[in-house]
């Protein structure tokens, strides 16, 4: 019967997220709203890391391209449902531009190539100043108006934020618990008999990478209304960083991993405001102490917790044999 | 008549000065049930590793059902019909019994698309089920793969190496580690699929009762040549073959 | 001609520097299966280290480039193995990098904060006057950099080769099972590494900074060229990163020269792409090597 409760637990949350905002300052719907955009970005990530087991450090440049497409689009009068699409379509077609030859090579590659590619797209956003107005960035993006809804409200945004997040997460969802899914999983575990059983995984590596990206640029097409201006310091390799720490805070190749990783992320700066400047440094000291504590994340230290206060399954006669072997 | 299933032609492989594989050919046709056997050094394994393209061969050609294999990849190999298992454990510990076997199936099932959109078991959960019945794991179908005993594993093993149909699997010294009472349900368990869907087998294998009961032929591998081949009886009263193992 | 030279010179100058770095990096990489991304850091770090020799401790600047130096070794070579890397590393390589990563926020937030956010001027170890050599007006300290550096990469290899810790820490590198069977203490020669990659480090900090300034964020591209270099160079040879380390440099001021000073920063990093596309073993390597 554990479905129905981790299903009940879900509702709730949702329930939370629904519920929270209503009454609320401006300013604190806006940081939920964030919470949920990189949540997005992470999710996307978190099928990169997690399960594929590849690091990529572009996912910033990534929502780079899906915020000045739709920024761009939606300033020359296109519907952002418009450009939406082509800016995920964008995405994960750079994505598979950038992974397929990084991919035929073993080893950490990707991470090194998307480490130039991060750098190369922040040069590209400051010198073209004719597309992306250079350091001066893009303003005065309308928020999309979808007839009967309108979000120019902060409020009315978050909304739709939600919205799109909980359709990115069920997609995730499907993905995951496709065949696919568990492709990854079997990927992460034996590499070699999953490649001896039909498993093919550079192709599978190489879509989960683009996926990842596309959700990238999901997350990036959202923050162009949210925010409403764009600049080429929003999207540096910092940024790509921060989304990679917020999968491995979070629990890198778990399924809300993501979220609380993005929560935590966001809200820790407003929890440590005291600290001042110290903040990043007490964030990346906590980073390494928790890696090598807790390489799975806080998901896992919930793991670890509910390990000792529920009783185990009866475990059966020869487990532990079987569990010793290499 | 249709040809070998595995054809192996004049494989050669060096290293360094060293000749590990001199000019092997053999065919192995449908349903027959090979095993390949030498003493330490002969050179079975670098064969092992140039039929599974894991080693290109400095000369000589490997082909299954009449298409040549040298240097593909073993995804690729996999699909066009060649199981294997491994030597060492083999399974994907932190899944389910029933999850590893549809593992082994799924890629050969519909497109990558299909299988991103379609069912999360890929359609394949009776089919995962009759597998798993067959090798008599059914009580075991929900377990973490990576809690069976030994002999269990090597049992999930195999039973993912025929999940997908196979026209040719090679066994990678199968009887290793395996304590008695599981080897003989896991050789009735290889003999009862070979006669089922007369796949071919080919094994490499240390234990001679094993292979003697099992395979239909056998081939001596001395020093990187062929020195004996034959049923198990001809090879169990070969002069050469006992000199081989005994006189080194 | 004589312009063509002098950018030529300055070039391999600035890369030799960036080949210690890569050195450096590649070694960490190949005794530990360590892939240090804030090896841009370690770069940044050891120049602030000799200023808090001089300004905070009142030490004179020759004191004080020792101090950084020992300082140096001390956290970035002893801290970092025992700290970081070996509670770590048996979590798996990618774990590893992402602890190096969040490491590299870590000294660059606190040379910020514990130091100044400001670009910190840093004493030349030598005068930056123009020598004329064939017409082309080359300056001293380029020269001694040029100079510095190779020498210390000859001192390297030669350590490597014809000493016995030397050949056991390459032992190490190339096969560490095989390397403890014939006696080698592993353990400790993967110490020496760390120990070798942090002195690296501190010396091309000391020979860069006076060109750049002690800035905290130097490490973001000093990290990433040192990153590159060692891919060109075909990751695992000292030969490789030398010579990636000197076409970057030297790459770098010709397009800084001669094409766009705007994308002069993207130049490394489309060769990056060029070197994966066409030569993944990097154009020293062979495709026998070790993959990373």
């Amino acid at each position: 019967m554990r479905v129905p409760w981790r299903l009940l637990a879900v509702l709730l949350l949702l329930a939370a997220a629904i519920l929270i905002p209503l009454g609320q300052k401006n300013y604190l719907i806006y940081v939920l709203t964030s919470w949920l955009i990189f949540s997005i970005a992470a999710m996307g990530l978190n099928l990169t890391l997690g399960y594929a087991g590849q690091i990529s450090l572009a996912q910033a440049s990534f929502m780079a391209i899906g915020a000045y497409t739709t920024a761009l689009m939606t300033l020359a009068g296109w519907h952002w449902l418009v450009a939406l699409p082509i800016g995920l379509v964008l995405c994960f077609v750079v994505g598979l531009v950038l992974g397929y030859p990084a991919l035929r090579v073993k080893g950490h590659f990707l991470a090194f190539v998307t480490l130039a590619f991060n750098t190369l797209v922040f040069l590209l956003l400051r010198n073209e100043e004719w597309l992306t107005g250079g350091t001066y960035g893009l303003s005065g993006m309308p928020r999309p108006d979808l007839g009967l809804f309108s979000t120019d409200k902060q409020l009315s945004f978050y909304y739709f934020t939600l919205g799109v997040a909980v359709i990115a997460a069920l997609a995730m969802w499907g993905i995951v618990r496709s065949p696919w899914g568990r492709a990854f999983k079997a990927l992460r575990e034996n590499p070699v008999r999953a490649e001896s059983l039909g498993v093919d995984t550079r192709r599978v590596t190489l879509l989960a990478f683009a996926i990842g990206s596309a959700y990238g640029g999901l997350a990036g097409a959202l923050v162009t209304p949210l925010v409403q201006f764009i600049e080429p310091g929003s999207f540096g390799l910092a940024h790509s960083l921060r989304v990679l720490l917020m999968v491995v805070v979070g629990g890198a190749g778990s399924f809300f991993g993501p979220f609380i990783g993005a929560a935590v992320v966001i809200l820790l700066p407003e929890v440590l405001r005291f600290t001042e400047g110290y903040y990043l440094i007490i964030y990346s000291g906590l980073v390494i102490v928790m890696l090598v504590f807790v390489p799975s994340g806080l998901i896992g230290i919930w793991g670890r917790l509910r390990d000792r206060f529920r009783p185990q399954r009866q475990m059966r006669g020869d487990m532990p044999e079987g569990a010793r072997l290499p | 008549m249709t040809g070998p299933v595995l054809s192996v032609r004049n494989i050669e492989k060096s290293f360094g000065g060293i000749r590990a594989v001199r000019g092997v050919s053999f065919d192995v046709r449908k349903g027959e049930v090979l095993g390949l056997i030498g003493p330490n050094g002969s050179g079975k394994s670098t064969l092992f590793n140039c039929i599974l393209g894991q080693l290109l061969p400095d000369a000589g050609e490997v082909s299954v059902n009449g298409r040549p294999v040298s240097g593909l990849r073993a995804s690729h190999l996999n699909r066009l019909g060649v199981g294997r298992t491994f030597q060492q454990l083999s399974v994907f510990p932190k899944m389910t019994v029933l999850d590893n076997i549809i593992l082994a199936g799924q890629e050969h099932h519909g497109t990558m698309l299909s299988r991103l959109f379609g069912a999360p078991d890929a359609g394949l959960t009776q089919e995962a089920e009759r597998m798993i019945a067959f090798f008599r794991l059914n009580h075991l179908r929900d377990e973490l793969a990576g809690s069976l005993s030994y002999g269990q594993q090597k049992l999930v093993d195999a039973a993912m190496a025929f999940m997908a149909g196979p026209s040719l699997v090679l066994l990678d010294e199968p009887a290793g580690g395996v304590n008695l009472t599981m080897l003989s349900h896991f050789k009735d368990r290889l003999a009862a699929y070979n006669a089922e869907h007369g796949t071919t087998f080919v094994v490499i294998e240390h234990n001679m009762e094993f292979v003697m009961s099992l395979c239909t032929r056998i081939i001596v591998l001395a020093e990187g040549a062929i020195i004996a081949e034959g049923t198990p009886e001809e090879i169990r009263s070969n002069p050469t073959v006992i000199d081989a193992y005994l006189g080194g | 001609m004589s312009q063509f030279l002098q950018v030529l010179l300055s070039g391999l100058a600035t890369g030799a520097v960036y080949a210690l770095v890569a050195i450096g990096f590649t070694l960490v990489w190949q005794a530990a299966q360590t892939v240090n991304f804030a090896q841009g850091e370690f770069v940044m770090l050891p120049a602030f280290f000799v200023l808090v020799g001089m300004n905070w401790l009142g030490l004179s600047f020759w004191i004080s480039l020792l101090f950084g130096l020992a300082v140096s070794v001390l956290l970035l070579g002893l801290v970092f193995k025992k700290l970081v890397v070996e509670p770590i590393l048996p979590h798996g390589g990618i774990t590893l990098i992402i602890a190096t990563m969040a490491l590299g926020i870590l000294l660059k937030e606190s040379a910020k904060e514990f130091y100044g956010a400001e670009a910190q001027p840093f004493p030349a170890l030598f005068p930056g006057d123009p020598i004329n050599i064939l017409g082309a007006a080359v300056s001293l300290r380029d020269l001694m950099n040029l100079a510095i550096s190779l020498g210390v990469v000859m001192l390297l290899t030669l350590f490597l080769n014809r000493t016995r810790t030397g050949r056991c820490m390459q032992a190490t590198a190339q096969n560490p099972g095989v390397a403890e069977i014939l006696g080698v203490d592993v353990k400790r020669m993967v110490l020496y590494t760390f120990l070798i990659n942090a002195a690296l480090a501190a010396l091309a900090s000391f020979l860069i900074t006076p060109v750049y300034l002690a800035k905290f964020s130097n490490g973001e591209t000093l990290g990433l060229i040192a990153f590159i270099a060692a891919i060109v160079g075909g990751f695992n040879q000292i030969r490789g990163a030398l010579v990636g380390g000197l076409l970057i440099g030297v790459l770098d001021n010709l397009t800084a020269t001669y094409v766009t000073a705007q994308y002069r920063a993207a130049l490394p990093l489309i060769l990056l792409i060029a070197i994966i596309l066409l030569r993944p073993q990097g154009i020293m390597g062979t495709s026998e090597g070790r993959t990373v």
